[in-house]
C-alpha cells in the first residue's frame, strides 16, 4: 500500500517521538546508574556526567563484600526461576481452560469465567493476613513453589480471560473441518489453535512472566532469605531508613529489566506476523 | 439420537478434565483467605478493639459507605483509573498501528517498546521519583535548560498535580501493555480487507474507522477489562512513590485498605473495603462485556 | 513426706531438663542499612551462640518500611520470635497483643537507661520490648555559614534561630537558611513533636488524653508557618523526607537543619560531602523555660506473640542490648546506657556527637504512646500540610486534629 510523503514524514515524527518518550526515562536510568552521587545531585545538572563509575555493576556480579549488591545475583536467580515456571504453568493450564470457556459448552459457563475474574479483582493487600497464616501452618514459607503458586493465582484469571477472548474470535471452519477429519479436541487445540492464536499466545506469555517478575508485595511478606527472594524485594533493600540510594536502585533496576527485554527481543517477531493466510476472520 | 446425547456429555466432561487444573489452583489457594477475609468483614476485627471478633453484619458496609474517606478515595481512583486508561489506550493503539508498518527500525523500535514494561515496578516508580525530585530531578533540570520554566519546583506536594504525575509514571509503564496485545491483536486483521476497501476509494483515516478499529474491538475490550481491574489494584506505584499524599492526593482506595490493615489494625474495615472495590471492578467488567455484546450484535 | 517427695523429684526433673535442654532455634527480625550494620549484629549473634551453645539464631534483615508489614503478619504464626519494633508501635502492638509483654529490668538497669527510652516500651504499665537501638534528632548547623554571617555560637532558643536566619539570608549567603523534613510522612509529626515540646506544649497529657489546642502546640505551628512565609525555610521542605534535607545540608545548601544522629557522618563523608569540617552539632533549642527537646527515634527489641521460644528471645534480647555488645559498636549506634557516654572508647569514636547525645538525650519526648498512634499521626500530618500551604489557620487545623484524636479515643 502506497502511502503519501507527508503521511510518511508524520510516521517518522511519531515514531521519534515515542522513541523519546521511551527511552528518555531509560536513559536517565542507565546515567544514574553509573554516576556518582555529588554529580548526580548538583545543580545545573550535567546530563553527560563528569566522573563515571561501574562499580555498582561490578559490586552485583564479584563483590561479596558488599553484601547487598552481591545478593542481588542471588534474587535474580530467584526472579528467573519463579518467573519462567509461572509463565510456563499458565499457558499450559491457561489455554485448556481458555479453550474450554471458549468453545464448550458446559453448565455454569459464564458464571464461572466472572468467578475466576471476580478472585482477581480482590486486592492482594488484605488477603495477605489470612493467607500468610494457613502457609505458615503448612510450613511452606519462604520458598519459590510457594511464590509460584501465588503468582499463578494472579497470572491464571488474567491468562484465561485474555486467551478465550482469541480463541473466540478464531473461525470455526478450520475445527470444524478438522473434526470432521477425525482429529480429536486436543489435536485440533495444539495443531489449529495454537498456531493460529501465536500472536496472542506470546503476548499472553509476555504478561504472564512479567506478572511474576514485577510482583512486590507477596514477594516481601512471604519471602526472608535469599533462599525466595526476588528482585523486586532485592531493590527495594536499597531504600535505607533515611535515604534511598537512587543509584543503586538505578543499577538494579538496569539489570532486572534485561531478562524481560532479552524475552521480548526473542519472541517479538513472532507477535507481528503476516497473516495473509486469511484463515482468520474474513 | 444416542450419538449426539453422549457427545454433549463428553463435552462437559472434557471440559470439566481441561479445567480442573486451573479450577485447583486458583480456588484451592485464595478460597480460604477470600473467605476468612469475608469473615473479617462482616465482624469487628479492629486488633486494638475490646470487642474484637462481635459479629456486626453488613455494620462494617455501612460504615465504609458512609464514610467521607470512602468517597473521596473512590473519586480519586475513578480518576486515576479513568485518565491513565483512555491515555495508555489512545496511546498504545496509535503505537501499535505504528509497529505494525514497515520502516527502517521498526524491529528495534517493537523491542524497545518493551523495556518500560519489562523495568520493576518498584524500579519505575523510584526512577520516577527520582526524575521528579524537586531539588535535583532532571525533570527540572531539562525544563529549566529548555526555558520552559524559570525555576526548580516541586512536582509531588501539590495533591492534585502528584495524581497527575503518578499517572503519566504509570501510562510510560503500562502503555507497552497494550501495544502488545493490540499489535497482537492487529495480526487478526486480514491484508486483503484493507486492499480491497483501498480499491474501493477508503482513505487512511477511512480504513481505520471501518476495518481496523471494529476487527480490533474485541481486543480493546479485553484490554480495558483488565487494565481497569489492574489500576483499580494498583499499589505499588502509591507505595513508593507518595505513600498516598501529599495531603491525602493519591489515597485511592487500594492504598486506604492497606493503611486500615496494616497501620490501624483494622482488618475488618480493610477487608469490608476490599470487597466492596472487588465488587465495584466486577460491576464495571459486567458492564463493559454487556456494552461489548450489544455493540457486536449492532 | 509425700508432698517433699514429689517437690524433690519435680525440681530433679525441672533440672534434668535443663542440663540435657535440646537445642533451641530462634528467627530475629532486623533492619537493614541504619543503627548497627549486619557485620555487627552477626558478630554480636556470634558471641551469642557461644556462650548459649543450645540457642541457635536465625537472623533475617529487611529495610525500616518493611518491618511493621513483616512484624504485623508473622505476629500469629511466629514465625519470628526476636522482632526489632519501633517506638511508635509499642502502644499499638501491645494493645492489639502482636508482640509480647517482657519482664521489668531491674531497677539499677532502669536506672542507667535514658528516660524517654525506657518509656517509649511501656504501655500501661507493662514492659513490651528493650530499647535498643537509640537515636534522636539534633541541630546541625553549617560553621562556615554562621561564622560568615557573623555567629561564632549556634542558637539556644528557636527565636534567636529565626533571628540568625534572618540575617544569613539577607547576607545572601545561602537562599533558604533553614530546611526541614516536612513531607507528609512520619517525619513531620517527629519534627512537630520537637517544636511543640520546645514551646512547652503537649499532644497528649500523661493520662492520655488529647490536648492538641494547648498554647504550646500553636506557638510551635505558628513557628513553622512564619519561618516559611518569611522566607527562612525552605519551601521544598514541603516535600523532603530527612534523607532530602541531609541532602540538601550536606551539598551546603542549609544553614540550619534537624536531623537524626545519621547526618553528622554523612557530613563527614568526602565521598558525598561539600561540607567536611562545617558540620556542626547542637542542642535542639528551645523556648522560654524549655531549654532543649528532641524526639525519640529509638527502635527497642521485642518478643513477637507467636513465638514459642519467648524465654531463649529474652535472652537473646538480653544479651544484644548488653553494655558488652554495645561499647563494641558505639560507632553506629550510640549506646542506651547512660554510664557508657562516660566511657573512654565510647567518647573516641565521635567526640563530638558523643558529647552533646549525653546532654540531648536527657530532653528526649516520646511520640504519643496511645494505640491508635499511626490514623492520629496521619491525621496529623495532614492538618499540619494544610495549615503550612496556607489553607487553613493554626488553631483550625489543631482544633480538627483534636477532634480527630477524641473521636479515636472514643472507638471501642
Amino acid at each position: 500500500m502506497r502511502r503519501g510523503p507527508a503521511f510518511r514524514t508524520v510516521q517518522y515524527l511519531f515514531a521519534l517521538a515515542v522513541l523519546l518518550f521511551i527511552m528518555a526515562p531509560v536513559a536517565w536510568m542507565v546515567i544514574t546508574s553509573i554516576s556518582i552521587h555529588r554529580d548526580i545531585i548538583t545543580v545545573p545538572l550535567k546530563i553527560i556526567p563528569r566522573h563515571v563509575t561501574f562499580q555498582r555493576f561490578v559490586d552485583v556480579f564479584t563483590n561479596p563484600e558488599n553484601e547487598i549488591a552481591h545478593a542481588f545475583l542471588f534474587a535474580m536467580r530467584n526472579s528467573l526461576i519463579v518467573s519462567a515456571s509461572v509463565t510456563l504453568v499458565s499457558l499450559v493450564i491457561g489455554s485448556l481452560a481458555s479453550y474450554a470457556f471458549a468453545r464448550l459448552r458446559f453448565a455454569f459457563r459464564s458464571s464461572l469465567l466472572y468467578l475466576i475474574l471476580f478472585t482477581y479483582m480482590i486486592p492482594s493487600v488484605v488477603v495477605v493476613m489470612p493467607l500468610y497464616l494457613v502457609l505458615s501452618r503448612l510450613g511452606i514459607l519462604n520458598t519459590r513453589p510457594t511464590l509460584v503458586l501465588l503468582y499463578l493465582t494472579m497470572s491464571l484469571p488474567f491468562v484465561i480471560w485474555v486467551m478465550q477472548g482469541y480463541f473466540g474470535s478464531l473461525s470455526k471452519t478450520y475445527e470444524e473441518s478438522a473434526s470432521l477429519e477425525g482429529c480429536s479436541r486436543l489435536q485440533v487445540l495444539w495443531h489449529i489453535y495454537f498456531p493460529m492464536a501465536r500472536p496472542g499466545i506470546i503476548a499472553t506469555a509476555i504478561l504472564s512472566f512479567l506478572i511474576a517478575w514485577d510482583e512486590f508485595f507477596f514477594a516481601l511478606v512471604f519471602t526472608s532469605t535469599l533462599e525466595a527472594k526476588t528482585i523486586s524485594v532485592a531493590i527495594a533493600e536499597f531504600s535505607g531508613k533515611h535515604y534511598v540510594d537512587y543509584e543503586m536502585i538505578a543499577a538494579g533496576g538496569v539489570i532486572a529489566a534485561l531478562p524481560p527485554v532479552l524475552v521480548a527481543v526473542i519472541f517479538q517477531k513472532y507477535i507481528v506476523m503476516g497473516m495473509t493466510a486469511g484463515g482468520i476472520k474474513e | 439420537m444416542i450419538d449426539i446425547r453422549r457427545q454433549r456429555l463428553s463435552e462437559q466432561r472434557f471440559a470439566f478434565l481441561i479445567l480442573l487444573p486451573a479450577a485447583v489452583v486458583i480456588f484451592g489457594v485464595v478460597l480460604f483467605p477470600l473467605g476468612t477475609t469475608f469473615v473479617y468483614s462482616l465482624q469487628n476485627m479492629e486488633l486494638i478493639s475490646e470487642e474484637k471478633g462481635k459479629f456486626l453484619g453488613l455494620l462494617n458496609y455501612a460504615r465504609v459507605l458512609g464514610a467521607p474517606w470512602f468517597w473521596q478515595a473512590l473519586a480519586r481512583t475513578l480518576y486515576f483509573s479513568v485518565v491513565s486508561l483512555a491515555v495508555e489506550t489512545v496511546l498504545g493503539l496509535l503505537i501499535a498501528l505504528l509497529l505494525n508498518t514497515r520502516f527502517a527500525g521498526v524491529g528495534l523500535l517493537r523491542v524497545l517498546v518493551i523495556v518500560p514494561w519489562a523495568t520493576p515496578g518498584i524500579v519505575t516508580a523510584s526512577v520516577w521519583r527520582w526524575i521528579y525530585n524537586p531539588e535535583y530531578g532532571v525533570l527540572n533540570a531539562v525544563l529549566t535548560r529548555l526555558h520552559i520554566l524559570g525555576e526548580y519546583r516541586a512536582w509531588l506536594s501539590d495533591p492534585f498535580l502528584a495524581m497527575n504525575m503518578v499517572i503519566v509514571a504509570d501510562v510510560w509503564k503500562m502503555t507497552p501493555f497494550a501495544v502488545i496485545f493490540f499489535l497482537a491483536g492487529l495480526q487478526f486483521i486480514s491484508a486483503s480487507l484493507y486492499e480491497a476497501a483501498t480499491v474501493d476509494g477508503a482513505g487512511v483515516f477511512g480504513r481505520f474507522w471501518h476495518i481496523t478499529l471494529p476487527a480490533l474491538a474485541p481486543t480493546i475490550a479485553i484490554v480495558a477489562v483488565m487494565r481497569t481491574v489492574e489500576k483499580f489494584k494498583a499499589f505499588d506505584i502509591f507505595y513508593v512513590m507518595t505513600r498516598g499524599g501529599p495531603a491525602n492526593g493519591t489515597k485511592v482506595l487500594v492504598y486506604e485498605a492497606y493503611l486500615k490493615a496494616f497501620s490501624n489494625l483494622q482488618y475488618s474495615i480493610a477487608s469490608t473495603l476490599s470487597y466492596l472495590i472487588a465488587l465495584l471492578v466486577l460491576g464495571l467488567t459486567v458492564a463493559y462485556v454487556k456494552a461489548l455484546r450489544r455493540g457486536e450484535m449492532a | 513426706m509425700r508432698n517433699k517427695t514429689i517437690v524433690i523429684a519435680i525440681v530433679l526433673l525441672a533440672s534434668a531438663a535443663g542440663l540435657f535442654a535440646a537445642p533451641v532455634s530462634i528467627n530475629a527480625l532486623f533492619m537493614k542499612q541504619a543503627g548497627y550494620q549486619e557485620e555487627d549484629i552477626i558478630g554480636g549473634t556470634r558471641d551469642f551462640q557461644a556462650a548459649f551453645p543450645n540457642i541457635n539464631v536465625n537472623l533475617t534483615f529487611v529495610p525500616y518500611e518493611q518491618l511493621e508489614e513483616k512484624i504485623i503478619t508473622s505476629a500469629q504464626a511466629g514465625s519470628y520470635d526476636v522482632v526489632l519494633s519501633d517506638g511508635p508501635f509499642t502502644a499499638k502492638f501491645a494493645q492489639a497483643g502482636i508482640v509480647k509483654s517482657v519482664p521489668p529490668l531491674s531497677a539499677a538497669d532502669a536506672k542507667d537507661i535514658f528516660e524517654g527510652a525506657l518509656s517509649s516500651t511501656m504501655y500501661k504499665g507493662k514492659s513490651y520490648g528493650m530499647p535498643w537501638l537509640n537515636d534522636c534528632k539534633y541541630l546541625f548547623y553549617n560553621k562556615k555559614i554562621l561564622q560568615a554571617a557573623g555567629f561564632p555560637n549556634p542558637p539556644k532558643t528557636w527565636e534567636e534561630l529565626a533571628a540568625q536566619a534572618k540575617v544569613i539570608r539577607d547576607k545572601k549567603l545561602v537562599k533558604f537558611p533553614i530546611v526541614w523534613s516536612w513531607a507528609q510522612a512520619e517525619c513531620l509529626t517527629c519534627d512537630f513533636t520537637v517544636l511543640s515540646a520546645a514551646f512547652g506544649g503537649a499532644m497528649f497529657d500523661k493520662d492520655g488524653n488529647p490536648t492538641l489546642t494547648a498554647s504550646g502546640n500553636k506557638k510551635a505551628l505558628d513557628y513553622m508557618v512564619a519561618s516559611l512565609k518569611d522566607g527562612l525555610t525552605n519551601p521544598s521542605s514541603l516535600e523532603l523526607t530527612e534523607g532530602d534535607v541531609d541532602s540538601t545540608f550536606i551539598k551546603g545548601d542549609a544553614a540550619f537543619a534537624l536531623n537524626w544522629t545519621f547526618q553528622f557522618a554523612e557530613g563527614q563523608d568526602a565521598s558525598k560531602s561539600s561540607v567536611v569540617g562545617q558540620v556542626g552539632i547542637a542542642l535542639i533549642p528551645g523556648s522560654g523555660s524549655v531549654r532543649s527537646a528532641t524526639v525519640n527515634g529509638g527502635q527497642p527489641l521485642s518478643i513477637s506473640t507467636g513465638s514459642r521460644h519467648a524465654a531463649e528471645a529474652w535472652q537473646y534480647i538480653l544479651y544484644m542490648s548488653s553494655k558488652d555488645f554495645q561499647k563494641k559498636y558505639p560507632k553506629n549506634a550510640l549506646p542506651i546506657w547512660k554510664s557508657l557516654y562516660d566511657d573512654p572508647v565510647v567518647i573516641a569514636t565521635a567526640p563530638e556527637v558523643v558529647k552533646i547525645a549525653k546532654d540531648q538525650y536527657s530532653y528526649l519526648v516520646n511520640r504519643p504512646v496511645v494505640p491508635f498512634y499511626s490514623e492520629f499521626s496521619t491525621d496529623l500530618q495532614v492538618r499540619i500540610q494544610e495549615c503550612l500551604q496556607g489553607k487553613k489557620a493554626s488553631d483550625q487545623a489543631l482544633r480538627e486534629v483534636q477532634a480527630k484524636a477524641l473521636e479515636l479515643a472514643a472507638r471501642k
